[in-house]
């Protein structure tokens, strides 16, 4: 008995840190070996900082603990709170007003099945950010989920969350470039070498 | 057809499957404690719980709710005797009423996370939902006579 609650709790405890640690898929290299040329990544960072910037990507990612709204990024009303995994609290769940999909009409609720803010352990601020603030910690896995350069560019381009900002539903303004250009252009950043934009670009 | 399960009793409901849950809970089941305010997420009168979250069942389609469990403010309690029930009875918090069911199934699902909230839990619990009375002083006191009420074993 003793037996089978120790080999329970140590199942359950490898069952939590996998949990917790649980990140993107491996995923293979996605990206091809260009000579380095700080001049050009720089460049295509700057491209993909303009989206991340825009409404539908920040507001998201604010500085503080309320997500934002609109096309001016206003404070989401109702005093919305982060949570701890991201997803509100209490009887605020995002969830609870947000579907899987945009509720039909103007004003209406936006929706995704993974709706929310990165959790409060990660909160991957881009809201105040500078091109150069913001490109190191994208590229940093302490403060982005834990992702290889490879995992970044799947997830800029491949996840069903981050697509959404080019599907938003009506009455909010979409990202400056389409999804595929704006792909192409984090794919570049880094094979160009990821660097970072000097602190003096704004 | 679609089966839901409303304070423990299953319906099957002919419906389009894109029609809000709270039109099915008025206008099919008749439970009209749950109030329509806005139709678009932003007062918080239709709250009901869908799995124990409060969800805003007017932007909430049947869809989602089909083979799930739904409590409505008529089934928060056997007897309206939930400690908050108790609390708002005894502090007279209504005025006109229209958003106090979904007062109440928002705070119903704070206490139950929450069994000693403070202020500021509240605010981030029940701001919202909207009244157009202006009792939120009376909720937020109502919520902390509950919650003494709960922990002294007034039981629901
Ligand atoms: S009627 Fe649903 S939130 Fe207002
Ligand atoms: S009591 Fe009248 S709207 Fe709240």
């Amino acid at each position: 008995m003793k037996k089978l609650i120790i080999i329970s709790c140590f199942l359950s405890i490898v069952g939590f840190v996998s949990l917790s640690f649980r990140s993107e898929k491996v995923i293979n290299k996605n990206y091809p070996t260009l000579p380095k040329d700080s001049v050009g990544s720089t460049k295509a960072f700057m491209s993909v900082y303009k989206v991340l910037m825009s409404a539908r990507c920040m507001n998201c990612h604010p500085s503080g603990n309320t997500p934002l709204q609109g096309d001016d990024s206003h404070l989401h009303t109702m005093n919305v709170t982060r949570g701890l995994d991201g997803h509100g609290v209490y009887s605020m769940r995002c969830s609870n007003c947000h579907q899987a999909e945009n509720t039909a009409g103007l004003h209406m609720p936006p929706g995704n099945p993974k709706w929310g803010l990165p959790p409060a352990n990660m909160r991957m601020v881009f809201q105040g950010r500078t091109p150069r603030e913001l490109a190191l910690q994208l590229l940093d896995p302490k403060q982005n989920g834990g992702r290889t350069k490879a995992q970044l560019i799947d997830h800029m381009a491949n996840d069903a969350l981050v697509g959404w900002a080019w599907h938003p539903g009506e009455g909010r303004t979409l990202p400056p470039m389409s999804r595929p250009a704006f792909a192409a252009q984090v794919r570049l950043w880094i094979a160009k070498g990821a660097y970072a934009p000097s602190a003096k670009i704004k | 057809m679609i089966t839901i399960t409303v304070n423990g009793q299953r319906h099957d409901i002919e419906a389009d499957p894109n029609m809000p849950l709270l039109w099915v809970i008025r206008d099919i089941l008749g439970l009209t404690g749950t109030k329509f305010g806005c139709g678009a997420a932003q007062c918080g009168a239709c709250t009901v719980h869908l799995n124990g979250e409060a969800v805003r069942s007017c932007v909430t389609k049947i869809n989602r709710a089909a083979g799930q469990n739904i409590v409505t403010i008529e089934g928060l309690s056997a007897n309206n005797n939930h400690p908050l029930q108790l609390a708002w009875n005894e502090m007279s918090v209504p005025q006109c009423g229209y958003c106090q069911s979904g007062q109440l199934m928002s705070a119903a699902v704070l206490l139950r996370e929450n069994p000693n909230p403070t202020d500021q839990d509240i605010d981030d619990a029940m701001s919202g939902n909207i009244c157009r009375c202006g009792t939120y002083q009376r909720v937020r006191a109502a919520i902390h006579k509950a919650a003494a009420m709960q922990t002294e074993g007034v039981k629901s």
